[in-house]
């Protein structure tokens, strides 16, 4: 009987949540696409379904090719366990239906992927559940939006779109100090770069569409806990579960109620599981995760730099130059680089620089434009000609994303093809 | 019952013991030890409401094939099986006894464990008295605190891996047919 040591990242990315198939003795995940699981006897049926055995029950609810996916998240990023989702909104959605009553309110990071700070905004505001966005880079700015209604706190690793650090055992000790759970949205990083549960965040979500699966092909989500938040008077995860015979889920499960809760009453009532497939492709992406990184910082870090020095560019946003206001941040959470992710703007010339970000899309003959980010290949979209085409130039300036404004999520081609493609954009949108 | 003979953990996420303490008193060997050793459980506090996570142990050994010994004064039966007043009533020999009291009830059920002469003693998750576990300790018990029977006992069968939990077991190694 071995006196096994914590095993090191890659190892996890390979092993975790994995032991070779019983029957077949299948070294690969095998995708288990069924939606549902013979039960063995009406007796052991009953028990599943009142909790009381750990068991396959149905797809929605869990699966053995998703259990592998998320066990291997659960060991990646230091937590107690995980819950696979269909999508990364949906892992934001279920944790806060998990969490959240009506009439809670939660204080959240302004520097936001849109569709997160949309999802808080609206739809939570359906919900009675108010949410109040602050700067995220002063302290005393979350601070002062706490008030005895708050039940969360929520955040990015990596904030869009200004590549912003967030100062992750702040905001930690300042949660803990008011007993509330922090949520941290760590997409842009992922679990090689940055582990937020080791920086005092509880809870950590994914959109694992990105950077996770790694190639651009699957939708997919992934809530993570740290199974050491005390939820003893957290109403939420302590009081009487009506729909399971008033089951204390913190009392009976511990360390994995919060999760448990979210699996068996949120999943199960809102129905936004990941397909076993998608699963499965997500877990092929794990298994190369650190590689990727490391090849994703090291080009983004040589376009950054390269772009800094180009005369057609003005600016360049990314926490990995030494200049950038976030570096120091950088260094302490993401210390082998932050992400591939950043933005930068073309220099103003004397036409419309709209249509100058346009022009200098068209040019690109190797980023691939389109609305996603961490693809193995390289992406790039400008906001003011696509998602925020609707807005004018001063409403633009004002949500922090200029006509100027272009983003790109770097890829892994040969370094010397990405900047050779860049450059040429470059020269043919100097209009 | 079986277990996974070849998988061990060093890993708890607990957070409530020290390093030092769950080297004693959550290990990896003794927990698989006595799962794997044990047939009777005497359960010390089992509750008769079926939400109480006492009653989610005593039913999920049960259905794996534990003989489980309700000790409640309160109760004549649950789960099926006869209910005792204390350890020292029940009539055959106990192996382990699995305490769902508060901490300060501790000292004096170990040492009616002592008496009875169970081989070991759990300490469920969450029920902590060091003094009561070092007195089990002295005389020669397995000890087990601040864990629960059924997630360990669903970390080395695999199925709390079902539901997504971290098991911190790592093996290249062919798992067994059925649970090992
Ligand atoms: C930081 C961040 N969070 C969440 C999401 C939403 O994820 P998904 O598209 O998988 O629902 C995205 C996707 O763009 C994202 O970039």
């Amino acid at each position: 009987m071995s006196n096994k040591k914590d095993f090191g990242f890659e190892t996890k990315m390979l092993h975790a949540g994995h032991i070779p198939d019983a029957v077949t003795g299948a070294r690969a995940v095998p995708i288990y696409q069924t939606t549902s699981y013979v039960f063995d006897s009406p007796d052991k049926a009953a028990q599943l379904f009142e909790l009381k055995q750990y068991g396959n029950i149905y797809t929605r609810i869990n699966n053995p090719t998703t259990a592998v996916f998320e066990e291997r998240m659960a060991a990646l990023e230091n937590g107690t366990g995980a819950l696979a989702t269909a999508s990364g909104m949906a892992a934001q959605f279920t944790t806060l239906m998990t969490l959240l009553r009506p009439g809670d309110e939660v204080v959240a990071s302004s520097h936001l992927y849109g569709g997160t700070y949309t999802q808080l905004e609206h739809t939570m505001k359906q919900l009675h559940v108010k949410v109040h966005f602050v700067d995220p880079t002063d302290i005393k700015n979350w601070q002062a939006a706490i008030n005895n209604k708050t039940k969360a706190l929520y955040g990015e690793t990596i904030g869009n779109p200004k590549g912003s650090i967030l100062d992750i055992e702040k905001v930690g000790a300042l949660a803990a100090s008011h007993s509330i759970p922090l949520i941290i949205d760590s997409t842009f990083a992922s679990p090689y770069l940055c582990r937020p549960l080791d920086h005092g965040a509880n809870i950590v979500v994914h959109s694992a569409t990105k950077f996770i699966g790694g190639h651009g092909n699957s939708i997919g989500g992934v809530i993570v806990a740290d199974g050491k938040f005390d939820f003893t008077n957290y109403p939420s995860i302590a009081d009487p579960t009506a729909s399971y015979h008033n089951l204390k889920f913190f009392e009976t499960f511990g360390e994995y109620g919060f999760l448990m809760k979210a699996r068996t009453v949120t999943l199960r009532d809102t129905g936004a599981c990941i397909s076993p497939f998608n699963a499965f492709l997500l877990i092929q992406g794990l298994e190369t995760l650190s590689l990727r990184m490391d090849r994703h910082v090291k080009n983004a870090l040589a376009v950054a730099t390269f772009l800094k020095e180009h005369p057609q560019v003005a600016w360049v946003n990314y926490a990995g130059l030494p200049d950038n206001p976030f570096h120091d941040l950088a260094k302490k959470y993401v210390p082998k680089g932050p992400g591939a992710v950043f933005s930068f703007g073309l220099k103003k010339g004397s036409g419309d620089v709209r249509e100058k970000g346009k022009k200098f899309i068209e040019s690109l003959d190797l980023f691939s434009h389109l609305a996603n980010i961490g693809d193995a290949r390289s992406l790039v979209i400008h906001p003011a000609s696509t998602t925020h085409q609707q807005l004018s130039n001063a409403e633009l300036e004002k949500a922090g994303v200029g006509p100027e404004l272009i983003r790109l999520s770097v890829g892994l081609e040969t370094i010397e093809d990405l900047l050779w493609d860049l450059d040429k954009a470059l020269q043919q949108s100097n209009l | 019952m079986g277990l996974r003979q070849s998988l061990t953990t060093e890993q708890s996420l607990d957070t409530n013991l020290t390093a030092e303490d769950k080297a004693l008193f959550k290990h990896a060997k003794n927990i698989q030890q006595i799962l794997k050793g044990v047939k009777t459980v005497a359960m010390v506090g089992l509750s008769n409401k079926p939400e109480r996570p006492s009653n989610f142990v005593a039913s999920y050994l049960l259905s794996e094939g534990y003989n489980v010994i309700p000790v409640n004064p309160r109760a004549d039966e649950i789960l099926g099986q006869k209910s005792y007043p204390d350890l020292k009533s029940i009539p055959v020999p106990i192996d382990v006894v699995d305490i769902f009291r508060a901490p300060a009830a501790c000292d004096a059920i170990v040492d009616e464990v002592i008496e009875v002469g169970a081989k070991a003693v759990w300490l469920q998750l969450g029920v902590i008295n060091r003094n009561a576990a070092n007195a089990a300790l002295d005389a020669g018990l397995t000890v087990v605190m601040d864990a629960c029977m059924k997630i360990e006992h669903g970390r080395y069968n695999g199925s709390l891996h079902l539901v997504g939990m971290n098991t911190g077991i790592i093996s290249a190694r062919r798992a067994k047919v059925g649970l090992g």
